[in-house]
């Protein structure tokens, strides 16, 4: 051992690019899997979640219009710079998730390779969920999918990356923007994961990443008129709270995807649902003639 | 009683429709079970809307009777509709479909007095939409398992339908349903309740197993008792944002599925570049049709500066040439406004419309001069100049022939007005630039966008809106989701 003093990492907010500190002042301690101390995180308020749906409204138009190819390489990107700071993040899984280095290796692998899976879906949902419709006169016509907006997400309380990506990748992979809540209890692999995104050219605010509890910060969300959607999958079980997160989400009719029983497995084919739940199809008409 | 439009040199000859070919019983009760049967509740009384004579007595369901409803659904789902084959469901709606086209005329002419449209209308857009709708998603029944939304029916749904396009919404309604195996409870609206009862007797006609169609009549408390009932797997709703709302909150928490097809206040956008004879029929077409009670409906026209003198010249001419009166007159083009409730907020809006806009140079509030009828529920087609973002004529949706005249310069402009509304269910561009046409088509956000044309529907076209316009697409591949697990 060295006599050397390590330099410590202050883990902080996500928003608009940037990484505050919570406006609020406060932060709460957080441990590792057998308690011990391991860093202050930012505890989210109610202003820090109105400020990242605004971080995430302003970046809605820019990342929504880039070409779907281009949000591919984007998410790919993140793919990469994740790979290359394995060693951070299988620390940071063993840390947080108490699971053997071999585990926390094969869950940082599943990030990853997820974060792949997502990236080429960008330019190949439209032609999957998309569809020309053959209507009974002379008209073009053809449904194609859209983002729906800005959409707050509940990340797992269990998977602290892997669930992460899982949740995130597909809200913004078809042009969404996203407001993540992190795990309340092992928050600090969402602050490395930011860390990454801030480095791989994902613009700012696209997502923005709070840490806290989805107890207290969720609510503002969940009633907030400029939010267009929440996924509740992150507090999976807690079914008042769900219930009441969902009657405020009606407010603005923000699309809801309801919190499962249990936590799901997230080593599992994702399927589609993620990134269906967050898209609106729109449908073009044009008169076919001379 | 169809009126002559002042200076009109043309006079028209009524032409009316027969109504002998309806047959309209002094009172109904429910279909519940395959049966027509007694409500345990109270009836009301449903009326035509052009004269206001009594049609008929309707019974109004009570708690018990919409969980006797729920529980025949229940029954068939489980025994009879769940396990048929999906390529025998199809035979069943084909057989629907073909009954509706054979019994068009008596649902267009039935249709038309119950809510007031004009025959015309009935008879052209709404029942053959109906028909080709059962047609569209019998097919889907034995061929699920190609749209990609797997093929386990949700169980039972409750569907509530509003009065505008009564026949027509219950068809985007119990087609998908029932092809994908799901067996229903429908409510149509309170002013408008004669055709969904009349659709039950085609339900007979064709054999449908008892229970896999259940129709239960009655007013919101009827509809509330529905799509709260806890043996409800679905619920599909059209009609206003705040119903639709107030059903969000009630089945938070539960593992219902839910639709909303909720209001509108679409933007039709009219570049300097469109041809502008075309643009006054799709602007008529757009607010006009169905006395503008369309959730869809064109109703803030955004018109580019340049042009708004000469368009809104060709326009008024335009209005001045509809025929409003008598519904069963072939020659109508607005019939009655449906209700006396939904006659007082038009006339309510519109007022406020007038106070909003006032007289200044190029504002105000016009309509054509037309003799409504003395009895009955009528509005003149309205236009207001002068309107502002903030005025509530811009805001709110009013559900009647009335159009807001909003201008604009720029393209951007036009994006940044058009997007301006809590609503995103439909939108209008009228150019002849392709790429700008595209452009639009792009920016606005709206689950519809009709190019150089409007109002446009077809059971093959996913129908449904953005932001608060409510969530769930209905019509095409994209609307089995909607009915599947």
């Amino acid at each position: 051992m060295s006599d050397r003093i390590d330099v410590r990492k202050t883990y902080k907010l996500y928003i608009g690019g940037a990484f505050p500190r919570s406006e609020s002042g406060y932060s709460y301690e957080v441990t590792d899997s057998k308690g011990t101390f391991v860093a202050n995180a930012s505890l989210a308020s109610r202003k820090d979640a109105r400020d990242a749906v605004v971080a995430a409204r302003k970046a809605f138009g820019g990342w929504s219009a880039r070409t779907a190819y281009n949000r591919a390489q984007i998410l790919y990107r993140v793919a990469e710079v994740m790979e290359d700071r394995r060693p951070q993040f299988v620390r940071a899984v063993e840390q947080s998730e108490g699971l053997r280095t071999k585990d926390a290796d094969k869950v940082v692998d599943a990030a990853v390779d997820r974060l792949v899976w997502y990236a080429g879906w960008a330019d190949k949902l439209t032609q999957v969920v998309g569809n020309a419709n053959p209507v009974a006169g002379p008209f073009f016509n053809l449904s194609t999918p859209e983002p729906t907006g800005v959409v707050a997400v509940l990340a797992p309380q269990g998977s602290s990356l892997l669930g992460l990506v899982s949740a995130v990748a597909p809200v913004v992979v078809s042009g969404n923007t996203a407001v993540v809540v992190s795990s309340y209890a092992r928050p600090l692999p969402a602050v490395t994961f930011a860390e990454v995104l801030a480095t791989s050219d994902v613009p700012g605010g696209v997502v923005n990443i709070l840490t806290g509890a989805a107890a207290t910060v969720a609510p503002w969300l969940a009633s907030h008129q400029d939010v267009n959607a929440i996924d509740l999958t992150g507090i999976a079980g807690e079914t008042q709270l769900a219930t009441d997160l969902e009657v405020a989400a009606a407010d603005n009719l923000k699309r809801v995807r309801r919190a499962p029983a249990a936590e799901p497995d997230w080593s599992a084919d994702p399927g589609l649902d993620a990134m269906t739940a967050f898209l609106e199809t729109k449908t073009v008409w044009h008169p076919i003639g001379v | 009683m169809t009126t002559t439009p002042a200076g009109d040199v043309f006079a028209y000859a009524p032409a009316p429709e027969s109504r002998a070919i309806v047959d309209i019983k002094a009172s109904y009760g429910l279909f519940v079970g395959g049966e027509f049967v007694d409500g345990g509740g109270t009836s009301f009384k449903t009326i035509n809307p052009a004269t206001e004579e009594v049609l008929a007595e309707v019974a109004e369901a009570t708690d018990a009777d919409v969980d006797a409803a729920v529980k025949a659904a229940r029954k068939a789902y489980d025994k009879v509709w769940g396990p048929m084959p999906g390529r025998e469901r199809a035979k069943y709606l084909y057989r629907i479909a073909r009954i509706i086209q054979e019994r068009g005329r008596e649902l267009a002419v039935l249709e038309s007095i119950d809510n007031g449209k004009p025959i015309r209308e009935a008879r052209d857009v709404d029942v053959p939409t109906v028909a080709a709708h059962f047609f569209y998603y019998a097919g889907w029944a034995d061929k699920l398992e190609y749209a990609g939304h797997g093929t386990t029916p949700l169980g039972v749904a409750g569907q509530v339908i509003p009065w505008n396009f009564p026949l027509l919404m219950l068809a985007w309604k119990i087609a998908p349903a029932l092809a994908c195996g799901n067996t229903v409870v429908l409510k149509p609206a309170e002013t408008t309740p004669l055709t969904a009862l009349l659709f039950a007797e085609i339900c007979q006609q064709a054999d449908l197993p008892a229970g896999v169609v259940n129709i239960v009549t009655g007013a919101g408390a009827t509809g509330q008792a529905l799509v709260s009932h806890p043996g409800v797997d679905k619920v599909a709703f059209t009609g206003s944002t705040d119903v639709g709302k107030a059903i969000a909150r009630s089945v938070a928490g539960t593992d219902k599925k839910v639709t909303l097809e909720l209001g509108g206040k679409a933007a039709n956008i009219v570049f300097d570049d469109a041809p502008l004879d075309q643009a006054v029929e799709g602007i008529v077409n757009g607010i006009f049709f169905n006395q503008g009670h369309v959730c869809c409906a064109g109703s803030r026209l955004l018109v580019q500066e340049s042009v708004a003198d000469e368009l809104l010249a060709k326009l008024k001419r335009r209005m001045s040439t509809l025929r409003v009166g008598d519904p069963l007159d072939k020659n109508t083009d607005i019939g009655a406004i449906n209700s006396a409730e939904q006659l007082a907020r038009i006339r309510e809006l519109s007022d406020i419309g007038e106070a909003e806009v006032g007289t200044g140079e190029g504002a105000g509030r016009w309509s054509p001069a037309c003799d409504l009828p003395s009895t009955g529920f009528w509005f003149p087609p309205t236009l207001f100049t002068g309107v502002s973002q903030a005025h509530r004529i811009a805001r709110e949706e009013i559900f009647g022939p009335v159009l807001s005249v909003l201008t604009f310069r720029t393209p951007s402009e036009a994006v940044e007005k058009a997007n301006n509304t809590p609503y995103g269910l439909s939108a209008g561009v009228w150019t002849d630039k392709g790429s700008l046409i595209l452009h639009m088509a792009n920016a606005l956000r709206a689950g519809v966008v009709w190019a150089n044309t409007f109002n446009k529907f077809d059971p093959t076209s996913p129908f449904g809106g953005y932001k608060e316009s409510g969530y769930g697409r209905e019509g095409g591949k994209h609307g089995l989701e909607a009915y599947l697990k």
